[in-house]
């Protein structure tokens, strides 16, 4: 078999979870996206593995690696999640600006910042600054 | 102790005496008055120790006293704290100490009620302290830090009524025009000590009589007279002395008598020799003289505020003391400074009282008043003695020395040799012909002053009750000067530079003879305009109405803030029975206003600079300004724009990150592929 | 070309020459067809505005990768795919969703205003990628026979797995023990209930405190 094609399948999936993590506004679809991303890569470690026919078989290996933490990180994730929803209200992204810079008098008047989330405990900062990095 | 130290401490105890008072004026009033008049008055006592033990008042001249030490290296030109007392300087001493001494008593019940007396009466005390260090003083640089330290206290002294607004701008113009004068006397001096590679006067003194001499003699002469002209207020900088009349009247007698305008003199008198060395500053002095003289002596006839007649004549008695000095006679030109001293302080510690009695400062006003030399009669008599005595009648002692300027110009326009030294015959005339007119004008103003201000009639005096028994002890004591020292005219060149001082039969028939006609076509004129006076109603506006409790200082502030609303001028009334108005004739609107000189800097100098720092100022909002706001402005913008991409979303962040490395990569990708 | 090539490629290669660009074997028809289907389940899984659905869709997208594993004879990631991710993953996403009240039904604001710039980012990067992989991989070849014939049970069976992991990797595996178990507390901490605190974080409004507290109820 070609290794084009478990190549391109890799790159194409991995575009398309690439546009669910910016086009999504949803943290749970962002997750899922992130998923997907997820194995891509974990298609292309399997179709290098096995054209190079690795003694070790790390390509394998590392796919299991690579499930079991993607597993972890989609439980801390939607713990996150569901941490920030319960401070919030809400699990949409684009709603937690925190990091945005307070609104000036002075400033542009379309701040599209609401006013809600403009009083963070830092807790929550943390966990929007965790999701982020995830 | 040695009367070096006794020299020493003459200038530092009213120093002092200042810096106490100025630290306990407000915590222990009860010093305030002690700590004003004692160190004066040891300051006095001191000087009188020094000047007999120095002067030996035995007839014989001894020589000067030098002393000096050095602080700290300075230098190519070393600066050194050094004393030299000779006759000049030990007299003029006792002069100032005398004075500042009955200034701070007269001060104490004249100013008894104002609140600023502590501040006050310390700027005297630094005053003081600043004329003595002048006179004391060997070394230009700190004879430079008296000068200087007296303009700063004439400034504030002046300005003591600062709640009026022409003592404000009289303060602001004694120190402007004064500095004017400051910035060439203070390259004359570094000239004159790169010159003479010394700042001590004794040295310059040694290099200018050495065979080399000076290199730039009349460059040096020049830039010195312009410093002494603004201080000592000849023409043309003499205007802000009469304006200076806005301070009170014991700050007046003190910068007029003794201290503030006697340095120029005293100065030129010191270095004197440096200015005989060049012709051309003779002449120019002489002239600087002459037209001080005569156009001051017309002022003076014109002005109706009886301080400003003061003042300008004051500014023709300086002139007489320059005249003497451009004669080349440093022994009359002191001689008149220490009799001027003397009573004119009597004059204006006089006009004070007189000026608190009548409640007015105003001659218009005051010969409206029936009676007034009742109501204060020291100084009614007081004030005649030192009326006389500035008119040169003898015996008073402004005779003898006015008649020792007048001798000495004589002696020089008929070609005699003084002292070895070449003299203009050219400026012993001018000095002559000048001192001889002034002598007759002096005469008329002091009548006109003496007539109108004693002889009034009209309505009653106001009755303040007797004047404070200081101000009146103090009157008397200054008057015994004005009366008596014409007697040491006979011991004098033994102080000075052995010069005769003694009048001579020319110039004595001559002189008194002006001054006598003076008087008289002043008299003459006088009795025609009165017989007007009854007829013309002319307002007596510029009385302060409640004078009853306040002390001299409060009604003469009160009295110089309604000369103007009452008169329309500060300095002349529409009065047809001035005698004055009479004798100048068509003179009399110009030379009320000081020959216009006021104007013609305001048009001269004060318009052009106002329009530059308009143009400056403009430039400053418009260009510069510009350039400032702009580079706010431009990285505010900068960062208003950068801010708003900065808008908390996660996924626009990780948006444009993801596209910058496809671009990245793609170019990493297009080069890679491009060299292989 | 210089790129993408490992040190292998010019051993394995010289089997390329007897097999052409586009000559597909069956199993790369079958590959082809079941790649169409997952990518076209992960398109569908990122641009759908049911948010329920979306997660279904990744079911099958994840469900193709399996049978990709398959088809590249990694038998046992495929089964371990199937568990973990079908199994455990998606269910886990589904918790998520209903513990967040996603809403039912089409949500016409389920995409940010930020999608134009993110569909040009994936164009391009997937372009990039695509010219990429395909101008260094176009000739390579896969003997994949061979790779099932010289390991006896096939390259990806479980027993070649079990005894490559625990001979050769049993210290990562460890490791990610350990990580999973932080994994595990780190996820309890942060879903514990803060109602034990006396005072409630600042951040939250009283509507949200409200919700919050009735989602608790719910779990």
């Amino acid at each position: 078999m070609h290794l084009a094609y478990p190549a391109v399948l890799a790159s194409l999936l991995f575009c398309t979870g690439l546009y669910g993590v910016l086009a999504r506004r949803n943290a749970i679809l962002v997750l899922m996206s992130v998923e997907l991303m997820l194995n891509a890569v974990n298609l292309n470690l399997v179709a290098f593995d096995v054209w190079l026919r690795d003694a070790l078989h790390s390509g394998q290996a590392l796919t299991l690696f690579t499930i079991a933490i993607a597993a972890a990180e989609i439980g801390i994730g939607l713990a996150i999640v569901l941490a920030v929803y319960r401070n919030r209200g809400t699990s949409d992204i684009d709603k937690l600006r925190d990091s945005a810079e307070p609104h000036d008098p002075d400033d542009d008047p379309h701040d599209p910042s609401d006013a809600t989330a403009t009083a963070a405990t830092p807790a929550t900062a943390a966990d929007e600054k965790a999701e982020a990095t995830a | 102790m040695t009367t070096t130290t006794l020299a020493v401490l003459v200038p530092l105890l009213p120093f002092l005496g200042a810096v106490a008072g100025l630290l306990l004026g407000r915590t222990a009033p009860g010093f305030v008055r002690p700590l004003a008049v004692l160190p004066t008055l040891a300051a006095l006592v001191l000087a009188v120790t020094v000047a007999v033990q120095q002067g030996g008042g035995g007839g014989n001249r001894t020589a000067a006293l030098d002393a000096h030490t050095e602080l700290t290296p300075t230098g190519s030109v070393p600066i050194e704290l050094a004393l030299h007392i000779d006759g000049f300087a030990a007299l003029v001493a006792i002069l100032v100490g005398l004075v500042a001494t009955c200034v701070q008593l007269y001060s104490t019940g004249y100013l008894r009620d104002d609140p600023r007396y502590p501040s006050y009466a310390a700027l005297v005390s630094l005053f003081t302290s600043a004329m003595l260090l002048v006179v004391y003083s060997g070394d230009l640089m700190v004879l430079l830090v008296g000068w200087e330290v007296m303009g700063i206290c004439s400034y504030f002294l002046v300005g003591h009524y600062w709640e009026t607004p022409e003592a404000r701008a009289a303060s602001l113009k004694a120190f402007l025009v004064t500095k004017l004068g400051d910035v060439p006397f203070l390259i004359g001096l570094f000239a004159l000590a790169t010159d003479a590679g010394s700042f001590r006067i004794t040295t310059i003194l040694g290099k200018v009589a050495s065979e080399g001499g000076l290199d730039h003699p009349t460059l040096i002469a020049l830039l010195l007279l312009a410093g002494v002209a603004g201080k000592s207020a000849q023409f043309p900088l003499h205007t802000w002395l009469p304006d200076a009349m806005a301070g009170p009247t014991p700050v007046s007698a003190l910068i007029h008598a003794a201290t503030m305008v006697a340095a120029g003199v005293y100065f030129v008198a010191r270095l004197l020799p440096v200015f005989t060395a060049s012709q051309a500053a003779l002449i120019v002095l002489a002239v600087m003289a002459a037209v001080t003289m005569a156009g001051s002596a017309l002022a003076a006839l014109a002005q109706d505020d009886i301080k400003r007649v003061l003042a300008y004549s004051t500014i023709g008695q300086l002139g007489y003391m320059t005249g003497a000095l451009a004669v080349g006679d440093r022994g009359a030109a002191v001689f008149h400074l220490l009799s001027h001293g003397a009573f004119k302080a009597v004059l204006f510690l006089a006009a004070g009282v007189i000026i608190h009695a009548a409640g007015t400062n105003s001659l218009a006003a005051m010969s409206r008043m029936d009676n007034l030399r009742a109501r204060v009669p020291d100084a009614f008599w007081t004030m005649t003695v030192a009326l006389l005595a500035l008119a040169a009648i003898p015996p008073f002692s402004g005779f003898f020395s006015k008649e020792a300027v007048l001798g000495a110009a004589e002696h020089t326009a008929t070609g005699h040799e003084a002292g070895g030294v070449a003299i203009p015959v050219a400026s012993g005339w001018i000095v002559l012909v000048a001192g001889l007119v002034t002598a007759l004008l002096t005469a008329a103003y002091a009548t006109r002053l003496w007539l109108l201000a004693f002889n009034g009639r009209g309505a009653q005096a106001p009755d303040h009750g007797r004047q404070p028994l200081v101000m009146n002890v103090v009157l008397w004591v200054l008057a015994i000067p004005s009366l008596t020292f014409g007697l040491v005219t006979v011991v004098l060149p033994d102080w000075f530079d052995g010069r005769s001082l003694t009048p001579t039969l020319t110039t004595s028939v001559l002189g008194t003879g002006f001054a006598l006609v003076g008087g008289l076509v002043t008299y003459a004129a006088w009795r025609h305009t009165t017989a007007m006076a009854a007829r013309a109603a002319v307002p007596i506006g510029a009385v302060a109405i409640d004078s009853e409790q306040g002390d001299g200082g409060l009604v003469e502030a009160e009295a110089i803030a309604t000369h103007t609303p009452a008169y329309g001028d500060i300095a002349s009334a529409p009065d047809p029975a001035d005698p004055g108005r009479l004798l100048l004739g068509p003179l009399h609107r110009h030379a009320a206003v000081g020959f216009h000189l006021d104007a013609l800097y305001a048009t001269l100098f004060v318009r052009p600079v106002r329009a530059a720092a308009a143009l400056v100022g403009f430039l400053d909002r418009a260009v510069v300004e510009t350039y400032v706001r702009g580079a706010a402005e431009a990285p505010k913008a900068l960062g208003w724009a950068v801010r708003r991409a900065q808008t908390g979303n996660v996924q626009t962040y990780l948006s444009a990150l993801l596209a910058g490395t496809v671009v990245l990569v793609v170019a990493v990708v297009l080069v890679a592929t491009a060299g292989a | 070309m210089t790129l993408a090539v490992p040190t292998a490629s010019a051993a394995v290669t010289t089997a390329a020459g007897s097999h052409g660009f586009l000559s597909p074997t069956g199993v790369e028809i079958a590959f082809l067809l079941v790649g169409i289907v997952t990518f076209g389940a992960a398109i569908v899984t990122v641009t759908t505005k049911q948010l329920v659905h979306a997660a279904l869709w990744l079911v099958v997208a994840l469900g193709g990768l399996a049978v990709e594993y398959l088809l590249l004879t990694a038998e046992f990631i495929a089964w371990v795919q199937v568990l973990i991710y079908v199994g455990s993953v998606v269910v886990l996403l589904l918790f998520g969703l209903m513990l967040t009240r996603a809403p039912i039904g089409r949500s016409p604001d389920a995409d940010s205003p930020n999608r134009w710039a993110a569909l040009a980012v994936a164009v391009a990067s997937a372009a990039a990628l695509v010219w990429v992989v395909v101008d260094a991989f176009r000739t390579t070849w896969i003997d994949l026979d061979r790779a099932a014939d010289s390991a006896g049970a096939g390259g990806g069976s479980t027993a070649v797995t079990g005894s490559i992991l625990f001979r050769h990797w049993v210290l990562p595996f460890e490791a990610l023990s350990v990580l999973l178990l932080a994994a595990l507390v780190g996820a309890i901490v942060l879903s514990r209930k803060k109602n034990a605190e006396p005072s409630a974080p600042a951040g939250v409004s009283a509507g949200a405190g409200a919700g919050a507290g009735a989602q608790e109820g719910t779990r």
